[in-house]
């Protein structure tokens, strides 16, 4: 039984509960006397606030506060402490909160906010990463010198500069003098939305003594303890985060979003309940996004094909706020030049705030957008140089014995991208292309793209898992990771049942997460959950057999040595027939003359990335990653040569993802990722007017993919074990979004001839650059 | 306030309303129907969709006066304590679920969809199923899982 639950199609936890409605997500919560939250928000991207009257929304019955800026005199933030709870002083983004009500219903909140008047005196604004970073350009934060911040991070004051990032690899003049071709290029990428199903919400209760409880949508309950406490400045023991259900992440539902403002009305409110919904326009609007990308790459390559120089330049549109931003540019850094060897890198990778909604944390944590750049450019050289993009990638990537940009040495326990690449190409037989069997007008084309990612996270970033069983001899696993969809608590299931021997079904994984009573996590987050928390399960497993054996032992008067654990039972190893069942043990072993020993049975196990170090600040050379999961997508497209309509037909991805523990929910993963990839690269995009207003507010005006949309779809799985992982396991939980678009890019650019640049990529554009063509 | 009848899930209701109110939050907070959700508020998503006298509709744009007088079937019909229906056993099947959010609308448009055509084309169900947004599962084993009922309750598919 055990040696085949690993890679198994064990159904998925909790199926049961969301097929039949059952399952409670925060929307659906109600506590007792609760109230209801409202937020006013800015309708300019920079303004000075001059003045707020609040007195009408207040004297309106059935409203019991109102809360502005001035109310709370606290930050918050991640890394970067720049974020107001409600702007104080000054809006920088149109949507920022600036006050907020609660009441007895919802629509007496939303008359109060109507009633609210502010004053504004408009400041001039920057909407471009390009002008953010001009001497002239307005300042987002002028107090930048003053905020708070971790170490690690450098902001600028004087300037819209957050973060920089700087990886120095090599000579880069001496690279450039050995290269046959220069060749540069700029790419753009857009703000998009994670639109998770489940809008935030969060529920606080304030509680004599400085105390809270809340009920959040959120991936990790524990940051938002610990931002909260930190920003509110509370105990943490004071603090009670309880997650149930929650309808999609992304990477939006890490951190801390709305908990600091619900606690503080619930607080006013007399420690009412408040209940606060984002509505869809306000998480379009309010709720903080993937950023936008600017990037400049110029390379150097040998005629051979072999290239020996990169510089590069990532701007990144991290809106108004750092939040994640800052970590997003380091970590995309460290990845900076793709799964590629090179000798000579150059590489600044830059946070800049300008007037729009902020940044956060979005599957792929940057990559998505470096690899926008990279891939493209790949292919950009390949036809300079009159090499196949596959032999230029070929001679290029990463494999043993290699050197990254921060100088981490590929080993024997590293994936392999060239085994990603060689499958995805086999898959749509992408050595033959230009041969033709279309209607006069329509040409196909067939693109590849690689991709590589590592969590980004603290050095310091842990863990820890508890085991304990009931009377009936089953198990209960609690660890604080979230599954908000990815499934890993059934993976986490099929370790506990393989670890213990005992059926899976006898494995109960604890759903609602509860600051009180789990241990410690991190956060949900980087695809580092099925491999710390696997390892945590791991190590409590083994904690527990240990603890069996030790107290069977005595009954059994055997030594722990010679016990072995099999069928839910200690046995002798050589008499298996003298054995203890798990359930005899579970609660104590109690001997026929009602003598007891042991006791209930309780394990424990963590695990803390190792290794890990902070990276030098003037060069980025240090150990940022766990492990690295590789990557490639191959597409195939057939486009109209006039119009620049297109139709892609067939998408193959494969990942290097180590050992599969459950192949069900890792062909969910990359479904899911790839049309995730598909919607960035195809039709999604904020858009701004020129005033600083979000035109893309609604799923009317901001589309994503639908059922009707998708393409043909192949996931490959290879491999090659990670060592240190859960039976050799890497996460690919972000990794399948990451590099579709530049495979879509790279497809289009065979078959019709344009560099594309510029995401997302929209017949429109296309045209306008088959014309562009025509007139050259 | 207007005095409406429902039947739902095959049990009738008789309550007071609002003439603004919308079906959706009558469902979900007067008569506690909290497995029908709300992802946009606007029609565009089908998190919020129901059946209301055999058609699947987006119950967010509809008012409850509307609604007076009608059969309305939400995803709390369509299990019976441990008993699932042959879509939800399906839905389980074949993985068809991640966060679980949009799990209910997809269900029950879907069960409209085999209810009046019980042997749907995979373009049919596309159709039937486009206006519901899932932004987890990338709506492939969705579609298996459509088409998988659909053999389970007797199609040639």
């Amino acid at each position: 039984m055990s040696e085949e639950i690993i890679g198994k199609d064990v159904k998925r936890i909790k199926a049961l509960e969301k097929v039949t409605g059952s399952a409670q997500f925060v929307h659906d919560m109600e506590v007792q006397g609760m109230l209801h939250a409202k937020m006013k928000l800015s309708p300019h991207a920079h303004a000075r606030i001059i003045n707020i009257d609040t007195s009408k929304a207040e004297s309106l019955p059935g409203v019991w506060t109102v809360l502005t800026g001035k109310d709370l005199p606290y930050k918050v933030g991640l890394y970067l402490v720049d974020k107001d709870i409600l702007a104080s002083k000054k809006v920088r983004y149109q949507g920022e909160p600036v006050a907020a009500v609660a009441a007895e219903t919802i629509e007496t909140a939303e008359k109060a906010v109507e009633l609210i008047d502010i004053e504004y005196e408009v400041l001039d604004h920057v909407l471009d990463v390009k002008d953010a970073v001009k001497e002239d350009a307005p300042l987002v934060h002028e107090d930048l010198a003053e905020l708070e911040r971790a170490p690690v991070f450098f902001p600028q004051p004087g300037t819209n500069i957050a973060h920089h990032t700087k990886i120095r690899k090599g000579d880069i003049e001496k690279g450039f003098k050995e290269a046959d071709y220069i060749i540069e290029n700029e790419f753009d990428l857009p703000m998009v939305d994670h639109t998770a199903m489940e809008t935030h919400t969060s529920i606080a209760q304030w509680k004599p003594g400085k105390k809270v409880k809340l009920w959040t949508s959120a991936q990790s309950p524990f940051a938002v303890r610990n931002l909260l406490a930190n920003g509110l400045n509370l105990n943490h023991e004071d603090i009670e985060v309880v997650v149930p259900y929650v309808g999609g992440g992304f990477g939006g539902k890490a951190g801390i979003h709305f908990e600091p403002l619900v606690t503080c009305l619930s607080r006013a409110s007399e420690g009412r309940p408040v209940k606060i919904v984002m509505s869809r326009m306000e998480e379009f609007n309010s709720v903080p996004v993937r950023q936008g990308l600017y990037s400049k790459l110029k390379t150097g390559v040998t005629k051979e094909g072999k290239i020996v120089a990169q510089e590069t330049e990532f701007l990144w549109d991290s809106g108004a706020n750092a939040d994640y931003g800052v970590n997003v540019t380091r970590a995309a850094a460290t990845a900076g030049v793709g799964p590629y060897e090179i000798d000579n890198v150059k590489l600044d990778s830059k946070t800049v705030y300008t007037n729009k909604i902020f940044g956060t944390a979005y599957r792929g944590f940057g990559h998505l957008e470096i690899l926008w750049a990279i891939e493209r450019q790949m292919d950009l050289i390949a036809e300079e140089i009159k090499i196949s993009p596959y032999e230029f990638r070929m001679k290029n990537a990463l494999r043993e014995g290699s050197v990254t940009v921060t100088g981490e040495h590929i080993g024997d326990s590293h994936g392999k991208v060239t085994e990603c690449l060689e499958a995805v190409a086999k898959e749509i037989d992408f050595d033959n292309r230009g041969s033709d069997d279309l209607k006069p007008g329509k040409k196909r084309g067939k693109g590849i793209a690689l991709l590589h990612k590592a969590p980004a996270m603290p050095t310091n970033t842990g863990t820890a898992a508890f085991l304990k069983f009931n009377e009936n001899g089953t198990v209960n696993l609690t660890v604080s990771l979230v599954d908000y969809g990815q499934g890993t608590y059934t993976a986490l299931a099929q370790i506990v049942a393989d670890q213990l021997k005992i059926p899976v079904e006898k494995v109960n994984v604890v759903w609602e997460q509860n600051t009180e009573t789990q241990p410690y996590d991190w956060q949900t987050v980087a695809s580092k959950g099925l491999f710390m928390s696997g390892n945590a399960t791991i190590k409590a497993c083994e904690d527990m057999k240990k603890q069996l054996k030790e107290v069977a032992a005595q009954p059994l008067r055997s030594s722990v040595e010679d016990l072995i654990i099999e069928d839910e039972k200690v046995k002798i190893r050589h008499h298996k027939d003298k054995c203890i069942t798990f359930k005899e043990l579970a609660m104590g072993y109690t001997y026929p003359n009602g003598n007891a020993i042991g006791g209930p049975l309780v394990a424990r196990g963590n695990y803390i990335a190792q290794g890990l170090s902070n990276l030098d600040p003037e060069t980025g050379q240090g150990l940022p990653a766990l492990d690295w999961t590789y990557g490639a997508h191959a597409v195939e497209v057939i486009a109209d040569q006039e119009t620049g309509e297109f139709e892609v037909v067939k998408i193959a991805s494969a990942f290097d993802i180590g050992k599969t523990i459950n192949k069900s929910n890792v062909i969910g993963q990359i479904q899911g990722g790839v049309i995730q990839g598909y919607g960035s690269a195809v039709m999604e995009g904020y858009q701004f007017s020129e005033d600083g207003k979000l035109l893309t507010n609604s799923f009317t005006d901001y589309k994503v993919p639908s059922i009707a949309d998708i393409p043909e779809l192949k996931p490959i799985l290879i491999e090659n074990a990670q060592k240190d992982g859960p039976y050799g396991a890497r996460g690919v939980a972000e990794h399948p979004m990451i590099s579709v678009p530049p495979a879509v890019g790279n497809a289009l650019h065979d078959a019709l001839g344009v560099k594309i640049k510029e995401m997302p990529v929209i017949p429109e554009k296309i045209f306008e650059l088959i014309e562009k063509k025509n007139n050259s | 306030m207007k005095t409406i009848n429902l039947t739902v899930n095959k049990r009738k209701y008789q309550l007071n309303v609002k003439e603004n109110e919308i079906l959706l939050d009558v469902l979900r907070t007067k008569l506690n129907f909290t497995g029908t959700k709300e992802g946009c508020g606007e029609g565009e998503c089908g998190a919020c969709t129901i059946i209301m006298d055999d058609k699947a509709v987006t119950s967010c744009l509809i008012l409850a006066v509307e609604a007076d007088g009608s059969e309305l079937e939400t995803i709390e019909g369509q299990s019976i304590g441990e008993d699932i229906s042959v879509i939800q056993e399906a839905f389980i099947e074949e993985n068809a679920i991640q966060c679980g959010f949009c799990t209910p609308g997809m269900i029950i448009s879907a069960k409209a969809l085999l209810d009046r055509n019980p042997n749907p084309s995979e373009e049919e169900i596309d159709i039937a199923l486009s206006g519901n947004i899932c932004r987890c599962t990338g709506y492939y084993s969705i579609r298996e899982a459509v088409k998988r009922a659909a053999e389970k309750k007797g199609g040639n598919k």
